[in-house]
């Protein structure tokens, strides 16, 4: 048993981490959150260049064929840096949904991998609403009897997080009556949101503890104030300890195990609560400067409240892991 | 990145299980702190220890098996699952027994570890005084050269095990000149002289000049005593390390008891398995704010295994506990104490009634205070692992 990442591992996040660092995502974010897309796209540009796009989509398709630790790596960096767009659609789940079928995966992975399509995917209950449709050039709907295009209504609905630009899925057209990977799918772009949702929560805490070292108040940091320190202890603790939960969620994925959708709920429970903890406590950490508009800690404690809810809402997880539980008990 | 036992542990793994089958008691010993159970129980390590599984991951010359850390966490996971008597010798073997293997002579290991395998050693921990608490530091027992060792006085509570065992070890203030506990000096020492001057030492707790006053726990048992020591006389030989350098050998301990070894994944996944067998048959799944916090219990009892397994890879690899020591008992003792509450909720009106969920919640409560409380843990997590700036205490 090897359970840490690899050389590789870590080296890949260092290179999508400089790049979305020298990129500047907050505004990036903001001119997204304004229906100004031409930044972050030339971003997703960047991203697919060093092979993230390309990550889930298999070798024959033009894609890297990589395994589902590479993507949590890959969205755990993402998070951090609050990129914006249908990433988790795209990236994560579109690959996995197609996997079955040679046809429709030969016509859309190739464009997904290299970059030059975006794909966005609604899948009801959990996820009602298509992630930036207007920038989507492939959009799919997941229903019961297969996979529809559709076409998006025309203004998006408000988020919490402005940059998540959410849209009605308006009308409506079967493209398959086959079978298609929608669990596989589904658990894939859970494995995503959770693994962007403790990136957003380190990245909260990296920059609550920097906040705390720098802010004086009664004369001293307040950093050196065991009411900060006990509270981003607790967030550190959360973190420290959902991660190998989401990591363990990977191997499973990866090695399509009997226990996987309970794994990745576990791991969606678990990031989930960490990066929400970790977005409330930055905001306390900061103060009244975090809760400006101006400020971009919003940016990233809005996604992290948006994140919780997406891909299955904590409660649903909750309930998933149980069942699982019971299940194999049962047998 | 992977999840998979190597052969040579998977067969460990499956000796251990079927030798625990055939040998774990049917019916559950008394607790170790009566006299009865604790008599039991040393019984149990004797058995135990004829396997060579009381101390698996010592090296075989001591009685254990050269195990890897991994083939430990194993180890006490099927230990656990098998419902197999908690180890009243855990003072020794997993405290006293990690600083002799960093800190103690040969001939310490020699003489002390065959007798702890077996339990017929059983060591009690003697770190608290009336005055120093969570900071340990402000210790006034002395330790006073004499003649070919030391004369220990002072006094030393909440010591675990002490009220039945046989010795103890912890630290005591060889140079006096070293208080600086308020009473001695004015306070604003530099924080840095206060860990000078303390020694590390091992001691009969049947010597003469040693009285043992047990203390009654919640659970009405007398889990822990208040130790007096007037002049009892310790050899040179069982010091710790160097004279004056007990610090720096306690804080090894310290780690080992928040680390990896007081608290292994394998307890809280046995526990987690019984309270989901307890949902199963006694919960109601219309009660979805409870069966939220059966799978609560079960995601944190799975996060803490799997993040045992990642702090194994690392020190398979040469890395070193550190801060994170304190992150792990931080994350295990809110698990423990939040795992129990939901069991006593699941059994309802029942839950009030003297039992095993009702004992395990009692012993909860005392993870977040002993081996340095939640609060101490979350300060060095924040100065440690986070780099805030130190700050009053």
């Amino acid at each position: 048993m090897r359970f840490a990442l690899s050389a590789q591992h870590i080296e890949f996040a260092r290179s999508i981490n400089g790049l979305l660092r020298e990129a500047g995502t907050p505004a990036v974010i903001r001119a997204w959150a304004a229906g100004e897309h031409a930044s972050g796209l030339a971003l997703w540009r960047r991203l697919a260049e060093v092979g993230v796009t390309a990550l889930a989509v298999p070798e024959q398709h033009g894609g890297l064929g990589a395994d589902p630790v590479d993507l949590a790596v890959a969205f755990e960096t993402m998070g951090y840096h609050a990129m914006p767009g249908p990433i988790v659609e795209s990236i994560a789940v579109l690959p996995a949904l197609l996997a079955p079928d040679d046809a429709l995966a030969g016509r859309w992975l190739p464009g997904i991998a290299d970059g030059s399509s975006i794909a966005t995917v609604a899948m009801a209950p959990h996820v009602p609403y298509a992630l930036d449709a207007d920038v989507a050039d492939i959009r799919l709907q997941v229903t019961d009897s297969g996979l529809a295009e559709f076409t998006p209504a025309a203004v998006p609905l408000d988020s919490v997080d402005a940059a998540r630009r959410l849209y009605e899925v308006m009308g409506r057209r079967a493209i398959s009556r086959r079978e298609t990977a929608a669990d596989a799918a589904f658990d894939h772009g859970v494995l995503a949101c959770a693994a962007q949702l403790l990136g957003l929560g380190q990245r909260l805490l990296d920059d609550s503890v920097e906040y705390a070292k720098q802010r004086n108040q009664y004369g001293n940091p307040i950093g050196s104030y065991q009411a900060i320190k006990h509270l981003l202890a607790d967030v550190a603790t959360q973190l420290e300890l959902a991660r190998p939960l989401l990591h363990g969620a990977a191997v499973a994925l990866a090695g399509d195990a009997a226990t996987t959708s309970r794994d990745v709920s576990a791991a969606k429970v678990a990031c989930g609560d960490a990066g929400y903890l970790a977005a409330r406590t930055a905001l306390q950490v900061h103060g009244a400067i975090g809760y400006t508009a101006e400020h971009d800690l919003g940016r990233w404690l809005t996604k992290a409240r948006a994140l919780r809810s997406a891909w299955g809402t904590p409660a649903f997880h909750r309930a998933r892991v149980l069942d699982a539980l019971m299940a194999e008990r049962a047998s | 990145m992977d999840l998979d036992l190597d052969e040579r542990t998977r067969q460990f793994r499956d000796e251990v299980a079927s030798w625990l089958a055939a040998n774990v008691p049917d019916k559950p010993m008394d607790s170790f702190d009566s006299a009865a159970g604790f008599a039991q129980h040393r019984e149990w390590e004797a058995q135990l220890a004829d396997a060579r599984l009381s101390a698996v991951s010592w090296p075989e010359e001591f009685g254990g098996r050269d195990c890897s850390l991994l083939e430990w966490v194993i180890f006490e996971e099927e230990y656990y699952a098998a419902g197999a008597p908690l180890r009243v010798n855990q003072n020794g073997i997993f405290m006293l027994a990690p600083t002799l293997f960093s800190h103690g002579t040969p001939e310490q290991r020699r003489r002390i570890l065959p007798k702890m395998a077996r339990s017929e050693e059983v060591w009690a921990q003697a770190w608290s005084e009336p005055e120093a608490g969570s900071d340990i530091a402000a210790l006034r027992s002395t330790a006073t050269r004499t003649d070919g060792g030391w004369l220990l006085s002072g006094q030393k509570t909440w010591s675990s095990r002490a009220a039945f065992a046989d010795k103890a070890f912890g630290l005591f203030r060889s140079d006096p000149d070293s208080d600086i506990s308020p009473a001695a000096h004015p306070p604003r020492t530099p924080p840095k002289d206060r860990h000078r001057g303390m020694t590390y030492l091992m001691f009969d707790l049947h010597a003469d000049g040693v009285r043992v006053r047990p203390i009654e726990q919640l659970d009405g048992e007398p889990g822990f005593a208040e130790i007096f020591l007037d002049n009892v006389f310790v050899p040179d030989a069982d010091v710790i390390g160097e004279p004056g350098g007990g610090w720096r050998v306690a804080m090894t301990t310290a780690n080992n008891e928040r680390g990896l070894s007081l608290r292994s994944p394998g307890r809280f996944l046995a526990a987690a398995d019984r309270l989901l067998e307890l949902w199963r048959r006694d919960g109601d799944p219309a009660d979805t704010a409870l069966a939220s916090r059966v799978a609560d219990a079960w995601i944190g009892a799975r996060a803490y295994q799997l993040y045992t397994f990642g702090t194994v890879t690392r020190l398979a690899d040469g890395g070193e506990l550190g801060p994170e020591s304190s992150v792990n008992k931080l994350f295990w003792s809110r698990l423990d104490v939040e795992l129990h509450e939901t069991a006593l909720d699941v059994l309802g009106a029942q839950g009030e009634l003297r039992g095993e969920w009702l004992d395990g919640w009692l012993f909860s409560l005392s993870g977040p205070i002993y081996g340095g409380t939640d609060q101490i843990q979350r300060t060095t997590v924040a100065e440690r692992l986070l780099g805030l700036p130190r700050g009053a205490r």
